[in-house]
């Protein structure tokens, strides 16, 4: 009945080789292989001309934009319609964001499953139009709206619109469907119908994410809406492509620092207001 | 017994005054807005903005399906999620160079309590450098290097790979910074180098954390280098940009379609490998 000490269980483990680096059920190995070969095969197959890039004519070039961009313009005419273009870019924003809610909440109820017991037909096609919304870029959507709704801002204006209302809707409708259900049973067990259910029990909730996931839009909106115009759909962006064509870098220059301020205006405004809501 | 007689309790509100205040102050924002943004619904529907919108939607049915287009529309599909994934490439070169230079979890002054004057202003300007490089979107990047060096892919992996190597740098040092500190500051105080401290200290616990990140980015990367294209930088776009201006209804529907599927490929791989390697 003596207990024999085996020696493997001694003070020190035995000698184990570390496991090899690559073996076949490795996941990871494989995948960061796939992803070698995915951007290998996207250097080969792309035309890229980096002996063009790194020539010492168009380093020449690169150096005289950079020197002209250091130097903005700043005559008081530009200015003023600078300031207008800024103006412009900020209400295509909110007007397009205001569009983008109030389509986005009509669209989020039909969306969403009001409780366990609603059939919600109308739940899959909806969601499937708001992603189709949503996956069409501002870009590509304002490019084709100025076909419509002309040149200008409104075309820019639309497009926010139609894309934001997309993922408006979804987080909308997702809100809705994560609504606490208590007081919408309350009422409907009173025979309350469906219409004021939603109005005085769902909405009131749900109101204040509602609220922020908008603003939260908004911030992107603007973000977006300065660029739009290169398609011609308004603001600032249509300003950078007509001046930047013509190779006039001072205003070019001016019209990207007006950018740059709008976007830092905007992220410092946000984290204001992020901070007031959240004391 | 008489009372007084209420009005029907529909139209008893006690907060009717707040409330018409607050819709007449909200309409007062509103009209400056509305005529900033030239927003005349009507012209949609004016007779010859109609038919031309409509003679071009007509067209969008049936999409154009013959074997050579449908080619086409692959190749410049393969070299829109090209021109991201050689995008993000090089913004990874750029991205993690600066993200170690900027990582104040790499600190070894701030070992000692505070960091030092000079490598504190270092971090500083790098970290100046990332926003400086983030916050011009890359359309505009797309729009300069066209410039440069001709129209193309060149000017779409040029413009990704530098706004998003800002995207990347940030959030990387976020990461880094906002995870466990305390292997990395135990190998940094009994003498390993900043490099072997990233490796064995920082790297392991924040692995899964930055590819998912990175993952998410190519998913976006893929989306905008579709819509650089239409600044003339190659890919998806250039092609759809090109049909528009033809009023080419057919084919730009069915390049849309390529793009949606697209956009919903990347966004099945990429929720795939993140499963896969979270």
């Amino acid at each position: 009945m003596s207990v024999v000490a085996r020696p493997a269980e001694a003070a020190n483990l035995p000698y184990k080789a570390p496991p090899p680096i690559f073996h076949a059920r490795c996941l990871a190995c494989w995948v960061l292989v796939g992803v070698a070969a995915l951007v290998a095969a996207s250097f080969a197959t792309l035309d890229l001309r980096w002996s063009q890039f790194f020539s010492v004519e168009s380093m020449q070039r690169m150096g005289r934009f950079a020197g002209e961009l250091l130097s903005p313009a700043t005559e008081a005419k530009f200015l003023a319609r600078l300031a207008a273009a800024s103006l412009e870019t900020l209400a295509m924003s909110a007007v397009g964001t205001l569009l983008a809610a109030a389509f986005g909440l009509l669209l989020a109820v039909p969306a969403s499953r009001g409780h366990a017991g609603d059939r919600a037909l109308a739940r899959a096609p909806t969601r499937l139009l708001l992603n189709a919304l949503r996956s069409i870029p501002e870009l590509v959507s304002a490019a084709l709206l100025v076909v419509s709704a002309g040149l200008g801002p409104f075309a820019g204006t639309l497009a926010l619109a139609a894309h934001t209302t997309g993922v408006l809707g979804r987080l909308f409708a997702e809100a809705i469907e994560n609504a606490p259900p208590g007081p919408g049973f309350a009422l409907r067990a009173a025979g309350v119908g469906e219409a004021r259910v939603f109005l005085y029990a769902t909405l009131p909730q749900v109101a204040p994410q509602l609220l922020s996931y908008t603003l939260y839009r908004w911030e992107n909106n603007i973000r977006a809406a300065a660029v739009l115009g290169v398609v011609g759909a308004g603001g600032l962006g249509q300003m950078l492509a007509f001046h930047m064509g013509l190779f006039q870098m001072g205003e070019t220059s001016s019209i990207l620092i007006a950018m740059m301020l709008l976007v830092a205006l905007v992220d410092v405004g946000s984290y204001l207001l992020r901070r007031a809501l959240a004391r | 017994m008489s009372a007084v007689a209420l009005p029907r309790p529909e139209l008893r509100d006690p907060a009717w005054a707040r409330r018409v205040f607050g819709a007449s102050v909200a309409a007062v924002l509103l009209v400056p807005l509305l005529v900033a943004t030239e927003f005349r619904p009507w012209v949609l529907v004016e007779p010859d903005n109609l038919k031309v919108t409509l003679r071009f939607l007509g067209d969008f049915l049936p999409p154009k399906v013959d074997p050579e287009f449908l080619a086409l529309v692959a190749r410049e599909a393969w070299r829109t999620v090209a021109i991201a994934t050689a995008g993000i490439a090089l913004a990874l070169v750029l991205a993690i160079p600066l993200t170690l230079a900027s990582s104040a979890a790499l600190s070894v002054s701030a070992l000692a309590g505070r960091m030092h004057a000079l490598p504190f202003a270092l971090r500083q300007s790098v970290r100046g450098l990332l926003i400086v490089l983030r916050s011009v979107p890359e359309l505009v990047w797309a729009l300069v290097f066209v410039r440069v060096v001709g129209l193309g892919p060149t000017a779409g992996v040029l413009a990704i790979a530098l706004t998003y190597s800002g995207m990347l740098g940030k959030v990387y040092g976020e990461i880094l910074e906002s995870g466990e500190a305390h292997p990395a500051t135990a190998l940094l105080r009994n003498g390993a180098g900043r490099l072997q401290a990233f490796f064995y200290g920082l790297l392991p616990t924040n692995a899964a954390e930055l590819t998912s990140y990175t993952v998410y980015r190519w998913e976006c990367a893929i989306r905008s280098s579709a819509v650089l294209g239409f600044v003339g930088a190659g890919g998806l776009g250039m092609q759809m940009d090109m049909s528009m201006k033809m009023f080419n209804g057919s084919e730009v529907s069915t390049m849309l379609l390529a793009f949606i599927f697209l956009v919903w490929l990347a966004d099945l791989a990429s929720a795939a490998l993140r499963r896969a390697l979270g």
